[in-house]
């Protein structure tokens, strides 16, 4: 039965936002709690769609009002196996970091109450990007986005967190204005061929001349590529989030981010499978240099949050990487790729967060011997470490491999050099960990405190869920294939049978 | 010859369809009237008595016009002089209701300490015992309102003017009050006077140009109605050079008051120098009457000789857009800021012009030129009045306090003025959720429709550079500390807190629920001939 269940989901934290605000300045925890408890609903909530989705399939939650006759948009919402595991990452994240920003937020320009409102405000922005069905509902939501992002940012970072967070929002809007032209393109394509309609249903029927769709193509994938982002367009990300609370960066990179790679399968591989095909060998070539330019950039980096930063954009390299490999297990892994990479990442940035909160640094010099002062909070960061360098047995490691696989039964070449990400990301995660937590102790750590309870229960929740889906990732794969394959059949292609040598062996 | 000058026996009275015309003739006698009661009534009655004509003219005259357009009725009246259509009756109701707003600001008296905006004795020498003596009495002109009205009647007639000659009387009828407006500035006086001065004399050049081409026009084709003009492009040959002279002039005339590059040059001085309420009505209101007179003769008169103006017009829109959108990254008055953004807005609303997506040329399904630019102009005009109008309320010891670095912290002092300017900020950006959104959208896509995507990509472009000083502000605003000196915001009375909040109000909803107003649009349908 329909309800409108998505629809909940897009106010429940919106609702929850303007409550935050409205707490009286005095009651900062009030405002905290407040936000946390309509957090802590939506979760439950999206719990609930999942489970639903899982059984009942994705009719029941498709949501279509007309919206603006006059340009074909509408009011659309739905869920497809690659949707609802971004929702479910959105909502699981949110009141993680909440919890572990607990205090983040009072050096900030603004109360700390409109911290957690504009996190809220993002968490609605988000649901509404994972779940339109509706190309204009998309853009506007996409665009929306950045607002929240912006003052985020801007409000509650580091020194000089007025120039990161402009040149998020200019880097952005960049991506996001060609991407306009393209939304508009694809309405005049539409109008041409009768009542314009920017339902995604209605756009994957239309006929375009191979010239509008690679025109058209660029644009999103341009804007994807920023999003995402992708080498040569990723220079904002070491800024924002070296300049972000450890909070925002993981909604940053755990979530925004992903919309990036998100569109890519939705509206690239959705509304121009030929162009995206046309355009593989760019994007692969693309995809590896930023797996490994991040991963290099990483070692090098002396500040703890940039070089996390640059971690995302090698991950993000694999996730791009699977996506245009076009084999069902590529495309299966980077959805797979999604989740963890937003469970591995929260889980450093929020740990790091804490280390750097309790020393008053970002600078890996600083540190020195914190495993023999606060050992918990070491093993805790070595664990996340390990996470994201794909260790086998902690979710990362299975995406990963179907993303090589994939990618290795179509373009061979790539597929190895990418491997050489692998052992770099073992590089950067260990010299990382060997400089920070290993030797003697540093000036000014002795009286590290160890992790207390608030920020434990922070982390405790993604451990599980990395270890878990480490050894168990069926449930969520179960979920995505379905939309892969339809995704697959859409852009024409097929598996590759792999060519193993069965019949010498039987002779 | 002789027998068309002599039988007087013979002379009919000119047919003159008086219920159609009657929202013009209602703000035309009705500046009269206040024209007589300035002559009349005793001084303290003044304001009071010339406020109410003007708000009831205006609210009777856009009565009227919600009736005409209600029955659909269109037709060419006054002996083919005006065009009574329904893009005419779309943009009389636009600017009856943004003429509403800006009267309102005209009238507030309680911002600057019981004194309007306006001097209180123009003819005073600035500084001198005269102007002093004429404060403390708080002596105010009240001429301003029958002038607004005379102005608002004139672009009226402008955007209805089937006839090149009415189109120019039109011209001058709303341009001589607004250089009388523009002059009379309570604070900063020579400024503003520089102001009218400058405005002016290049308004009167410009009227030249617009004069000569119409002339040039009127010996191509013999008449001076636009449906004539289109009829001779269709029937006669040769006189080619003529024509093409007469289209550039008039070109020149019209993009001078749309204010497009490279006629743009009286822009930001008059918008700077103009008192801060005549500064909004002018960007608002003069901008929607001069792009609709540009768009009715271009597509009625000169339509089809499309492929020779239409380059012209593409160089025109682009140079308009980059050098709108760079130019205002270098300012640092408010106002002189707002001003190169509405040079680039008049660019972003060429391309849907240059365009050309009507069903004429082919285009069937999906958004009209003309659709389009009545949209972006009632969203642009409804910001750009509710941020002048935000623009008042900044004040120091000096007046208004315009300099960008004196709003830096606003945010801090006053969190819910510097959140509605941000608002109109994001709007003027076309950030997704705003009325400027959609209509950005709305042009684009008529652009490309008419097949001018370079355009369109020009002027994605163009927006981030314009989003780069939107934003600046808005950091501005909200990212820098409060100096000790920071002015204050003073307290709005009932007629500034009105006119945000309408201004607000439409760029909110036009943003969520933008249909009812694009049907709207879509049924004023297309220029009459």
């Amino acid at each position: 039965m329909n309800i409108g269940w998505l629809t909940l989901l897009l106010l429940l934290p919106f609702v929850g936002a303007i409550v935050t605000m409205l707490v009286p300045r005095a009651k900062a925890l009030l405002a905290k709690q407040v936000a946390l408890g309509f957090s802590l609903v939506t979760l439950v909530l999206t719990a609930i769609v999942a489970i639903g989705y899982n059984r009942n399939g994705p009719e029941d939650y498709a949501e279509t009002y007309t919206w603006i006759k006059a340009f074909g948009a509408h009011y659309a919402l739905g869920l497809d196996g690659v949707g609802v595991v971004l929702v479910v990452l959105t909502a699981l994240l949110t009141p993680i970091v909440l919890i572990a920003s607990w205090n983040d937020a009072q050096n900030g320009r603004w109360s700390e109450k409109s911290f957690f409102a504009w996190i809220l405000g993002l968490e609605a922005l988000s649901i509404g990007v994972f779940a339109a069905t509706d190309v204009f509902l998309f853009y506007v939501l996409f665009e929306a986005t950045l607002i929240p992002m912006y003052f985020l940012i801007g409000g509650f970072g580091g020194a000089q967190r007025s120039y990161a967070a402009v040149k998020f929002l200019l880097y952005s809007l960049l991506g996001g204005l060609l991407m306009l032209a393209s939304v508009v393109g694809l309405y005049v394509v539409s109008a041409r061929a009768g009542d314009p309609s920017y339902l995604l249903s209605d756009m994957m029927k239309l006929d375009m001349s191979q010239n509008t769709e690679r025109w058209l193509f660029l644009g999103f994938m341009f804007a994807f590529a920023v999003k995402a982002p992708m080498v040569p367009f990723h220079t904002w990300l070491p800024d924002a989030a070296g300049e972000a609370t450890p909070g925002t960066s993981v909604l940053l990179v755990g979530i925004l981010d992903k919309i990036g790679t998100f569109g890519m399968i939705r509206f690239c591989l959705g509304l121009f499978p030929n162009a995206s095909e046309w355009a593989t060998p760019v994007v692969l070539v693309l995809a590896l240099i930023s797996v490994l330019y991040g991963a290099l950039l990483a070692i090098g980096q002396t500040d703890i949050k940039r070089l996390i930063a640059y971690t995302s954009i090698s991950h993000f390299g694999f996730i791009v990487m699977g996506i245009f490999a076009l084999t069902s297990q590529g495309l299966t892994g980077s959805t797979l790729y999604m989740f963890n990479h937003g469970l591995s990442t929260a889980a450093l940035f929020l740990v790091a967060g804490y280390l750097i909160s309790r020393r008053g640094s970002a600078r890996i010099a600083d540190y020195g011997g914190v495993e023999k002062v606060a050992p918990v909070l070491a093993g805790t960061f070595l664990f996340a470490g390990l996470s994201s360098l794909a260790l086998p047995g902690m979710s990362p490691f299975i995406s990963e491999f179907m993303v090589l696989a994939g990618t290795f039964s179509r373009h061979k070449v790539i597929a190895v050099i990418a491997v050489v990400g692998i052992v770099l990301a073992a590089l950067y995660i260990l010299l990382m960990y060997q400089r920070l937590m290993t030797g003697p102790v540093r000036d000014g750590i002795e009286k590290l405190k160890d992790l207390n309870v608030r920020e434990v229960l922070a982390i405790a929740p993604l451990m599980v869920l990395i270890v878990g889906l480490g050894i168990f990732p069926k449930p969520v794969v179960d979920i995505i294939k379905p939309a892969v394959e339809s995704t697959m059949q859409h852009v024409g292609v097929t598996d590759k049978a792999p060519q193993i040598p069965v019949t010498e062996g039987q002779k | 010859m002789i027998a068309h000058i002599l039988p007087l026996a013979d002379f009919t009275a000119p047919k003159i369809e008086y219920s159609e015309l009657s929202p013009l003739l209602v703000v035309f006698g009705a500046a009269c009237v206040g024209v007589l009661a300035e002559a009349f009534l005793p001084r303290p009655l003044r304001h009071l008595v010339q406020l109410a004509i003007t708000v009831v003219a205006v609210l009777v005259s856009g009565v009227l016009t919600g009736i005409l357009m209600n029955d659909n009725k269109e037709l060419i009246a006054a002996q083919g002089a005006i065009s009574v259509d329904g893009p005419a009756l779309f943009t009389w109701l636009v600017l009856l209701a943004l003429t509403l707003i800006s009267v309102l600001l005209f009238a507030e008296r309680s911002v600057d300490g019981g004194l309007s905006a306006f001097a209180g004795q123009a003819a005073a020498v600035p500084g001198s015992e005269a102007e002093r003596e004429g404060t403390a009495a708080k002596v105010e002109h009240t001429e301003i309102f029958p002038l607004t009205l005379f102005a608002v009647g004139g672009m009226m007639l402008f955007a209805s003017a089937n006839d090149l000659l009415v189109l120019f009387v039109a011209l001058e009828v709303f341009s001589l009050p607004l250089y009388l407006l523009c002059g009379l500035a309570r604070r900063r006086r020579l400024i503003s006077q520089e102001a009218a001065m400058k405005y002016f004399l290049l308004g009167a050049f410009s009227s030249a140009f617009l004069l000569f081409g119409i002339a040039l026009l009127y010996g191509y084709a013999g008449t001076m109605s636009l449906g004539g003009i289109s009829d001779a492009l269709s029937t006669q040959t040769g006189g080619d050079t003529i024509l093409l002279a007469g289209t550039g002039l008039v070109a020149v005339g019209l993009l001078f008051k749309v204010g497009a590059v490279p006629f743009h040059s009286w822009t930001p001085d008059v918008y700077q120098g103009a008192p801060t309420p005549v500064t909004g009505f002018m960007a608002a209101c003069t901008k929607i009457a001069a792009f609709i007179g540009l768009m009715r003769v271009f597509y009625v008169a000169l339509g089809g000789t499309r492929w020779d103006w239409a380059p012209m017009m593409w160089i025109v829109a682009i140079l308009t857009m980059v050098v709108g959108s760079i130019v205002a990254i270098t300012q640092t008055d408010v106002k002189r800021m707002l001003a190169y953004s509405s040079i680039a807005h008049a660019g972003f609303l060429l391309t849907a012009f240059v365009g050309l997506a009507q069903a004429g040329n082919g285009v069937h399904n999906g958004i009209t030129s003309t659709q389009a630019v009545l949209f972006y102009l009632v969203s642009y005009g409804f910001a750009t009045v509710g941020a002048f109008a935000v623009v008042t309320l900044v004040r120091d010891a000096g007046g208004e306090a315009t300099h960008l670095s004196r709003w830096a912290g606003l945010g801090k002092k006053s969190p819910l003025l510097a959140g509605i300017f941000a608002f109109f900020l994001l709007s003027f950006a076309g950030i997704p959720l705003t009325a400027g959104f959609t209509g950005k959208w709305a042009v684009f896509s008529a652009a490309w429709t008419g097949g001018a995507w370079p355009l369109v990509v020009v002027a994605v472009l163009s927006s981030l550079v314009a989003a780069f000083f939107y934003v600046r502000v808005i950091v501005l605003m909200f990212f820098s500390d409060l100096p000790a000196d920071a002015p204050d915001v003073a307290l709005p009375g009932w007629q500034t807190t009105s006119a945000v909040a309408l201004g607000l109000a439409a760029t909110v909803v036009l943003g969520l629920v933008p249909g009812p107003l694009l049907d709207l649009a879509a049924r004023a349908g297309e220029f009459i001939r």
